[in-house]
């Protein structure tokens, strides 16, 4: 997505001729984050499709294989050398997958063939291959209770698959929330009839059959116990694509080492989006991204282009709140109910598939030190949650969860550095809305 | 006390309410004899008493079965006769005197010779493209028409255009690409409250049309609702069922944001999009990149509120999208008003019954004034200057050789900004840049770096004071002729009071020069002699008013253009109050959705100029204040400018209510009196722009242009702010 941003973004700018992309995936351009969607069926594949500017040249389903910077030429798997005089990394990143027992079957032959009935959730084609799997009654684990694992967990359990969701840590996507706030969360898939289980160690697949035909069965935990499944979805994050840059000899650590030029070490050869690293930090979301992609579409139409004398602007990182929105079905007419959660952390919806939406944010440091002030709104009748964290007079992190009124406020604390305001509760409060 | 009384309409916005005048019996000392009627006034004497120079030779009577206010008026309207008083008024023309640098009082003859030869001269040695021509939208459809030829045929100058420039520009651009037809509102005022859903953008009627507010208020009563998208809580927002508080410069954002839930909820309308547009995947895919979490990044308004507009517009039976200058005075102003253009097609809100897009245009006669030729690149009936068929026409009602035509010409702010350089000379008329123009210091010095300026105004506006000549013009109670208000409704003033003797209408003014420079005949000083020329002019043009005759507009409360004469033997046209019911206006009958994205504002904060401005209007006043600030009323009510602040904005740099706050930007520095307030948001200040002098919130605005419109960006740019010195 950082690239094709990049590119509408040069395009606008005037600066897109001469332009060559290269993408690996046969689709049309697309919006990532809605794959979720797709896989729930609320929308056709189409509308996730991304504007394609006029003017650059697209060599779709082709893989870049290999950069000769002495020639400044990329070699791509069909044999074409695309030569460049500035060259753009946007490779992204790909789905981890656990190390699981019986998930490789053929040891050394590179990339692990998985067996029948195991899809990482990353891309348009994992979208494609699970929609049609994805059938009621339909038995599932997704391994991993984070950002990602949620979101196909809740797109899954939409379609009326029966989801078990397993998370490692001892609650639900434990990077970004609290427990307070994890366990509102869950009590919200759980009404959607998702078994969460934290705690909960997948460490292998059970598979039957051998070679091309194997097929998942289900799971092994570490206590022991299996679960029977006819889908495993592995959800345990991505991992930056730097294997064309670390050949070329780039500097590699956790992705691609970018200055605030967003250049490499070779000045010709930039990185943009979830490959690349900038001042130690990966940011693997869809904002910093464009971000990126918007600054070095400036700099690179800037007269001269990036390496000229003009003034170019300069990436000095992003701060943005996580955000997570959870659609149901598609609502139609008639207002979405809300979960509400009762006193004993369960929690009944209104009705089946009234199409009710959790809205999440959070951002920075959410455990509250014993230094640290917090500022904590509860109203567990609602499902609504929002703490911030103060540390020395600053904002450190927060979360707000089922009533997002305060985000516009918050977000412009967090991002934009500014003051709190004399009574930081007002952080907590709402920017207009009803009447 | 008169009990005759002269049906008219207001002379400030674009509602153009209707309203009676009741002239008043002229002033007991000596003029026993000053009749009722209006012709009897005409012919009231030249030397008045002193106590009748402040008092209003007429008052305002209501006037309740004009369908657009019913009566109801603004403290604006009811006492927009005490601009009439010669106590304020410009009552003789003026010339500035070469030795003494002041303006002094001239005949009629020596100021029109003056202006005349000014204007002859700079042709003569710079050429006439150097001469220009600079309107407003507050003059009539008659006066608008006859500038535009007198720039076009006798200074035969490109170098025309008007202050409509800055009002609703962004939003004509739009309407043409999307529906190949430009008129404010495809519908009348009524059918609002017939709708079921109207989205408000950037719009503030409570304060600037409050007579228009009941049809807001009409709709909620009806179970219909109110959706405001401002920065700022407004007196209108406070109505609203749902407040949408962007940052200044996102409405284009938000818009996509909304279009994207559309799409991702399955609220399209399939065979509306199939049947009656065009583009539809590209302005899908523009929506796809801007996802509902990326919208609230950029705006600030979060998902659910942007959800739940989307839950009030799509599940209504039928639903509105009006824009006013919020949205519109952006450098990106045309493809914010797209954006929302796009949402009404793809959910099948528009060419249907109470559905569609608007613009609440804001001045008097901002439309009329566009559609007939003050504007750079068009003649009347909203021609195009550079279509050869467009050229013949005119050309020939004119009786000149369409070769003569020059063609498209800069843009308002251009224009301004040229002037002293490429353009040397300037007339201009019912207009006051130094007030209403941004960056206004830089503005004002071109305008006095010019060889010569007339300027034909009512008073002695801070433009006109700064003037070579200045004619003083009748106003709108002291003369007839033709208004189109934001409906597309043509509506007529008619002549209640007579002008001061000192004192030419507009179209005596043109008459008159026009005979200095060759012209004796084509000006005519008759309004209704000049609109029979108009209808010819438009007759077959976008915008036809051959079918409106002031018989018409008087019987029928006006007429709604398009409006083609039928000959007589077909049954006259009934004009049209909706549009686009059966088709859109263009070659194919298709709206166009035109693919946008949003950009950041020309200005953004930054560490140097942390904090967003953004302008605007209050009750009391209208644009630059040139009438407003000369009634004692509304000045009491709007005394002067102020600096609208949070207060955590105000603690930040150490201010109390009432302190003077400097607001600086790139362009300079506005010094007013702190207003703190929690209806705007923390990080953008409001200035009211009515004012000259250090509270000029002008000085402060950003003149980077819409590359379609030319719209500058009023709206919104950088400002840091400090506590002031009490003066």
């Amino acid at each position: 997505m950082a690239g094709v941003r990049l590119v509408d973004r040069l395009a606008a700018l005037g600066a897109a001729d001469g332009v060559t992309v290269i993408g690996e995936e046969p689709h049309a351009p697309y919006n990532r984050l809605l794959l979720d969607g797709v896989l729930a069926g609320r929308y056709a594949p189409e509308v996730v499709e991304l504007p394609r500017p006029d003017g650059p040249a697209y060599l779709s389903g082709v893989r870049a294989v290999r950069i000769d910077r002495d020639d400044a030429a990329v070699v791509c798997d069909n044999g074409d050398r695309v030569p460049y005089d500035t060259l753009v990394l946007a490779t992204g990143s790909s789905a981890v997958l656990p190390p699981l027992r019986g998930l490789s079957g053929t040891a050394g032959t590179g990339s692990p063939r998985l067996p029948e009935g195991v899809r990482t959730f990353r891309t348009m084609d994992d979208c494609l291959a699970l929609a049609p799997r994805a059938r009621p009654g339909v038995r599932a684990v997704v391994v991993g209770g984070g950002l990602l694992g949620v979101c196909a967990a809740r797109a899954l359990a939409s379609r009326g698959v029966r989801v078990v969701l397993a998370q490692r840590g001892g609650h639900l996507m434990d990077r970004h929330l609290d427990p307070r706030a994890a366990a509102l969360l869950r009590a919200h898939l759980e009404s959607l009839g998702v078994e969460v289980r934290t705690g909960c160690r997948v460490r292998g697949l059970l598979v039957r059959g051998s070679g091309e035909g194997r097929a998942v069965e289900g799971v092994e935990t570490a206590d022991g116990s299996r679960t029977e499944a006819d889908l495993v979805v592995p959800a345990c994050g991505v991992r930056p694509r730097t294997g064309l840059a670390a050949a070329a000899g780039l500097t590699v650590r956790r992705g691609i080492v970018v200055d605030d030029g967003l250049r490499t070490d070779d000045p010709r050869i930039h990185a943009i989006g979830d490959c690349a690293e900038h001042r130690g930090t990966v940011h693997g979301l869809a904002g910093p991204a464009r971000d990126q992609a918007d600054l070095l579409a400036r700099r690179l139409a800037a007269p001269g282009g990036a390496g000229g004398t003009g003034r170019v602007p300069l990436y000095r990182g992003s701060r943005v709140l996580t955000r997570l929105t959870l659609t149901g079905p598609r609502t139609g007419t008639g207002p979405a109910t809300s979960p509400s959660a009762a006193g004993d952390g369960t929690t009944t919806t209104a009705g089946e598939g009234t199409g009710d939406v959790f809205d999440l944010a959070a951002f920075g440091e959410v455990a509250a030190g014993p230094e640290d002030h917090e500022l904590l709104l509860s109203d567990a009748t609602r499902g609504a949650y929002r703490k911030v964290v103060l540390r020395d007079g600053r904002l450190v992190g927060g979360i707000l969860l089922g009533d997002l009124a305060a985000v516009g406020t918050l977000a412009r604390t967090w991002e934009g550095g500014e003051p709190l305001p004399g009574h930081p509760i007002h952080l907590l409060t709402t920017d207009g809305g009803h009447r | 006390m008169s009990t005759t009384t002269v049906d008219t309409h207001c002379p400030y916005c674009a509602l153009q309410c209707g309203m009676r005048l009741a002239p008043r019996a002229a002033p007991r000392a000596g003029h026993a004899s000053a009749g009722a009627s209006a012709n009897a006034v005409a012919e009231a004497p030249a030397e008045a008493p002193a106590d009748a120079v402040a008092e209003a030779p007429a008052e305002v009577v209501e006037r309740p079965d004009f369908p657009v206010n019913r009566g109801a008026l603004c403290g604006k309207g009811r006492t927009a006769p005490a601009v009439l008083s010669r106590a304020v008024r410009l009552t003789g023309p003026l010339v500035r005197d070469a030795a003494s640098g002041e303006l002094v009082p001239a005949s009629w003859d020596e100021a029109l010779d003056r202006t005349a030869a000014g204007l002859a001269r700079t042709a003569e040695v710079h050429g006439r493209a150097a001469v220009g021509v600079f309107g407003g939208g507050g003059l009539t459809n008659e006066k608008a028409y006859l500038l535009g030829k007198f720039a076009r045929a006798v200074l035969r100058t490109p170098s025309i255009d008007y202050n409509g420039r800055f009002c609703m520009s962004s939003a004509a651009a739009a309407h043409q690409r999307a529906f190949g037809l430009d008129r404010g509102l495809p519908f009348p005022l009524e059918d609002i409250p017939r709708s079921g859903c109207v989205i408000l953008v950037g719009s503030n009627p409570a304060e600037t049309m409050p007579p228009a507010l009941r049809y807001f208020t009409e709709l909620r009563e009806n179970g219909g609702t109110l959706v405001v998208v401002d920065p700022r809580r407004t007196r209108t927002a406070e109505q609203a069922d749902l407040h949408l508080r962007p940052r200044p410069g996102t409405d284009l954002a938000l818009a996509l944001g909304m279009l994207h839930l559309v799409v991702t909820e399955g609220r399209v309308d399939e065979a509306f999009v199939a049947g009656r547009t065009t583009g539809w995947p590209q302005a899908r895919a523009a929506a796809t990149a801007h996802w509902p979490e990326l919208v609230e990044r950029i705006t600030g308004v979060p998902v659910p509120q942007l959800r739940e507009a989307v839950r009030m517009f799509c599940d209504a039976p039928s639903s509105m999208v009006l824009t006013a200058r919020g949205p519109e005075q952006q450098a990106k102003g045309t493809d914010t008003v797209g954006a929302w253009i796009n949402l009404c097609l793809a959910t099948g809100r528009a060419g249907r019954p109470y559905s569609g897009y608007g613009c609440l245009t804001g001045q008097g006669n901002g439309q009329g004034g566009r559609e007939h030729g003050q504007k750079a690149d068009q003649l009347p009936g909203y021609r195009r200057l550079d279509d050869p068929a467009a050229r013949a026409h005119v050309a020939a009602v004119w009786g000149v050789d369409p070769g003569d035509l020059p063609g498209p010409g800069r843009s308002a702010y251009e224009l301004l900004d040229s002037l002293g350089r490429e353009v040397r000379a300037l007339f201009l008329s019912g207009s006051n840049p130094v007030v209403s123009a941004p960056d206004a210091a830089r503005v004002t010095g071109r305008i006095a770096s010019l060889d010569f300026l007339a300027v034909a105004d009512v008073v002695l506006s801070e433009t006109a004071a700064t003037a070579d000549v200045v004619l003083p013009v009748a106003q709108w109670a002291e003369e007839t002729g033709t208004m189109t208000n934001l409906e597309g409704r043509v509506v007529l003033r008619r002549r209640a009071v007579a002008p001061p003797p000192g004192v030419r209408t507009d179209l005596q003014v043109l008459n008159g020069l026009a005979a200095r420079l060759g012209w004796e005949e084509g000006f005519p000083v008759d309004p209704e002699e000049a609109f029979e020329e108009l209808r010819r002019a438009s007759a077959g043009g976008p915008a036809d008013y051959s079918g409106i005759t002031y018989r018409r507009i008087a019987e029928e409360e006006g007429v709604f253009w398009p409006c083609p004469e039928t000959g007589e033997a077909s049954a006259p046209h009934p004009g049209t109050p909706r549009l686009f019911l059966d088709r859109f206006a263009t070659p194919d009958g298709r709206a166009r959705f035109v693919p946008v994205s949003h950009r950041p504002s020309a200005e953004e904060p930054d560490a140097e100029y942390p904090v967003f401005l953004t302008t605007g209007r209050v009750s009391a006043q209208y644009q630059s204040g040139a009438q407003t600030r000369r009634v004692d009323e509304l000045n009491a009510a709007a005394p002067g400018p102020f600096v609208q602040l949070h207060p955590q904005l105000a603690e930040q740099i150490g201010v109390a209510e009432g302190d003077p706050v400097a607001v600086t930007s790139r362009r300079g520095r506005a010094v007013a009196p702190a207003r703190i307030s929690r209806d705007v948001r923390p990080d953008t200040v409001f200035m009211p722009f009515h004012w000259a002098g250090e509270g000029r919130a002008n000085t402060l605005t950003n003149p980077a242009l819409d590359p379609v419109s030319r719209m500058p960006e009023f709206k919104v740019c950088a400002v840091r702010l400090e506590p002031a010195a009490r003066a």
